[in-house]
């Protein structure tokens, strides 16, 4: 790719710094990637245009459609019992393409914090919210939480009251959890709109709470 | 925990372990073909979610240390395609070589 205008080092207009170029040096595992795309594409078992849209359909996907999911629950006494019962079901009748992946719902109440996690490997609601964050897959996370939930939330910036219970849920290939946050008393006269924008990744994952959007 | 009789390596729930790193990396394109040679492969019948943890959970508790989490899948879809038979390792070898001529970065070999 050309470099237009920038010293490595300096910070783009966003106030970061450029990120390096894709352009290391070609190892094992791309070139196994290379050669397995291409030997299931001459075998006729996928096709390129299947991968290009695989790709952009994962793309496309990210923790605004779970947002929107939150919000509408939160402004639908009705939706928010279907998602509560059945939440694939609820998100595809939302219009959201998530597959065959069975999605359970389960809502933060005064009393009761909940919090997902992976611990045998790295099952998340990717086809809702896109793929999981580095941490969620990392050793810490899987090995910590579960055992010290309330100092792990500490590190996420997280305090839960002593007398609110935690409850750790931990997913499998065959069942993924999306948390519903319990929606802030100061939000109640917002839009559903305007209510999807408090809805962060990490409250729905049970690691963060909404937050009023900056 | 870790002498409970059973419990496998990457059964990691409770642990001990040390900080845990917030970075975030952009995934590279690499990468989201690898995530989709899994989804389409498992698709089209030649594996499934059990079948990339089998492989994935034998490669044992060094290549979860020491390869990042596309290697490790790619590894892993990679065996699995040979165990579906669809196409042989000296097939894979073969071609693997021949990408290996194509240029010095990922783009020029893609």
């Amino acid at each position: 790719m050309p470099h237009d205008n920038h010293d490595h080092g300096a910070l783009s207009p966003s106030g970061h710094p450029y990120r390096k170029d894709d352009d290391n040096e070609l190892n094992y595992w791309q070139i196994m990637e290379i050669a397995v795309r291409e030997l299931l594409i001459e075998k006729g078992h996928i096709t390129a245009a299947q991968v290009h849209n695989q790709i952009n359909a994962m793309d496309a996907r990210s923790p605004a459609n779970g947002a929107k999911v939150v919000a509408h629950a939160w402004s639908d006494p009705e939706f928010k019992s279907a998602l509560l019962a059945d939440a694939g079901q609820a998100s595809r009748d939302m219009g959201f393409d998530i597959g065959p992946m069975h999605l359970i719902a389960i809502e933060n109440t005064e009393s009761v914090h909940n919090i997902v996690v992976c611990t045998l490997c790295s099952c998340y609601p990717r086809n809702l919210l896109g793929l999981p964050p580095d941490w969620y897959k990392s050793r810490a996370y899987r090995s910590r939480i579960v055992i010290e939930p309330r100092k792990v939330l500490s590190e996420f910036g997280v305090e839960i009251p002593q007398d609110v219970q935690i409850r750790v849920h931990d997913s499998t290939a065959d069942m993924r959890y999306i948390i519903l946050p319990a929606q802030p008393a100061q939000t109640m006269s917002l839009s559903e709109d305007e209510l999807a924008y408090w809805v962060t990744r990490d409250s729905m994952i049970g690691v963060g709470l909404p937050q009023a959007p900056k | 925990m870790a002498e409970f009789f059973g419990k496998r390596w990457h059964d990691m729930g409770g642990d001990p372990a040390g900080d845990i790193n917030h970075d975030q990396h952009d995934f590279a394109l690499w990468e989201k073909r690898v995530d989709a040679l899994m989804v389409l492969a498992s698709s089209a019948g030649l594996m499934n979610t059990d079948s990339l943890r089998r492989v994935l959970e034998d490669m044992g508790e060094e290549a979860y240390e020491t390869m990042t989490y596309y290697e490790r899948w790619i590894a892993s879809v990679s065996q699995n395609m040979v165990e579906a038979g669809a196409f042989s390792t000296a097939e894979l070898a073969e071609k693997m070589a021949q990408v290996k001529t194509r240029g010095a970065t990922y783009g020029d070999a893609t």
